[in-house]
């Protein structure tokens, strides 16, 4: 089976039609949002970073976007994986207690200061385990306050047993979806939107 | 090591607070990730080579986005979504690099600094405001970006590729703000 083009497919843009132009002029750009979807979702090595804990965390941050479209493309995905359904009710009931707005976050100390801004840290439920407790607590940062991380928020996701190599994955994972969404909901609101009709051929002499 | 406490367009180092891989642990799969060899001299690089496949991905969509010459948005105005991005985010590594790009291609240092000084509410002229705000919109979370901001860009003379430009010039620097803040930290030289 061949991949379908995942931002086509969630933004809804058909062969042919003006929006495919558009994006057929950034071709690199195209093929590789798309693998690195590949890379994350279909990786072609296994890691300790299992498929079931990337997709539950990919659920759980396109819910804390509030895209409903496409959270449900990751929780297909999720169910597709073993033990995957059963996770789902979990995460979805983490990410509704997780909603909030950003970004936050505090700057360092100094002139920035006074543009510091407060918000929630998260904490998910014990029923996911520690692993992806930790990685759902991670995301919620990334996602929410970016500016907010510290090693120590690093520390904790090794204490909760991920590697170092298990972290880059994870931080490329939410960081690449952070991507993804914002690129839909762009091109969606493009596609839209039309240009109008360009009449200026009948203004000019 | 001393951490900078404003927004500068002055030249910072990034040190990483996870190992990157010693370069004598490279494989061919790494050097195929690392896209340009000369990354290999970057701890930032060297870090994400850790998952080497989606690093390459990765590179190579920041390269099309950001230096695809054909048509579309001018390269100055790529590098204003990403600095107003990083900006919002408050990522001071990538808001250094990202506007030193933009001074570099529109020759408007001083609105530049305005916007690292102000932040993204700064007046700069209709046309970059209208940039900034849209790179704010799609990075705020709920994402407020939608047809008001498509008409602004096209009122100040985007076309349809422009438009898809700015798109995702923000949206990476959401992906790269975040990858830089979370795993290391900017370093004043010297």
């Amino acid at each position: 089976m061949s991949d379908l083009d995942v931002i086509d497919h969630l933004v809804g843009i058909a062969p042919g039609s003006a929006m495919a132009a558009i994006r057929a002029q950034r071709v690199q750009a195209r093929d590789n949002a798309q693998n690195s979807y590949l890379a994350l979702f279909k990786p072609d090595i296994a890691t300790a970073f299992s498929m079931v804990e990337r997709f539950a965390v990919a659920v759980f941050v396109v819910e804390l976007h509030r895209q409903p479209d496409i959270a449900a493309f990751y929780a297909t995905g999720l169910t597709r994986q073993a033990d995957g359904g059963a996770l789902l009710p979990a995460i979805t009931a983490d990410a509704g207690r997780g909603l909030t707005e950003g970004p936050y976050g505090r700057f360092p100390a100094g002139p920035l200061s006074v543009d510091d801004s407060e918000g929630p840290s998260f904490t998910a439920g014990s029923a996911l385990g520690p692993r992806l407790a930790a990685a759902l607590a991670h995301a919620h940062m990334l996602v929410f306050h970016p500016r907010d991380a510290s090693p120590a928020a690093l520390r904790a996701l090794e204490a909760a047993g991920w590697s170092v190599d298990g972290i880059v994955t994870l931080s490329q994972l939410v960081a690449f979806l952070s991507f993804q969404i914002r690129v839909v909901v762009g091109l969606r609101a493009l596609a839209a939107a039309p240009a109008p009709a360009v009449t200026l051929a009948m203004e000019t002499h | 090591m001393a951490e900078p406490i404003e927004f500068t367009q002055a030249q910072l180092n990034w040190l990483p607070w996870l190992e990157p891989l010693p370069e004598a642990e490279l494989t061919d799969r790494h050097w195929a990730g690392l896209v340009d060899p000369s990354r290999a001299k970057s701890p930032y690089f060297m870090l994400l080579a850790r998952d080497p496949d989606i690093l390459g991905a990765r590179t190579r969509t920041d390269k099309d986005i950001f230096y695809n010459p054909t048509a579309g948005l001018p390269r100055a105005e790529r590098e204003l979504s990403a600095a107003a991005t990083s900006r919002l985010n408050g990522c001071i590594y990538c808001a250094s690099v990202h506007s030193r790009f933009a001074t570099q291609y529109s020759k408007r240092g001083a609105d530049v600094d305005r916007l690292l000084a102000e932040g993204v509410g700064v007046d700069l002229d209709p046309r970059w405001n209208a940039i900034v705000a849209a790179s704010v919109a799609l990075t705020e979370i709920p994402i407020g970006f939608g047809t008001d901001d498509i008409e602004s860009l096209r009122a100040v003379g985007l076309d349809d590729l422009a438009i898809s430009d700015a798109i995702h010039g923000a949206a990476f620097f959401n992906w790269a703000n975040r990858l830089m803040l979370s795993l290391g930290e900017a370093d004043l030289p010297g």
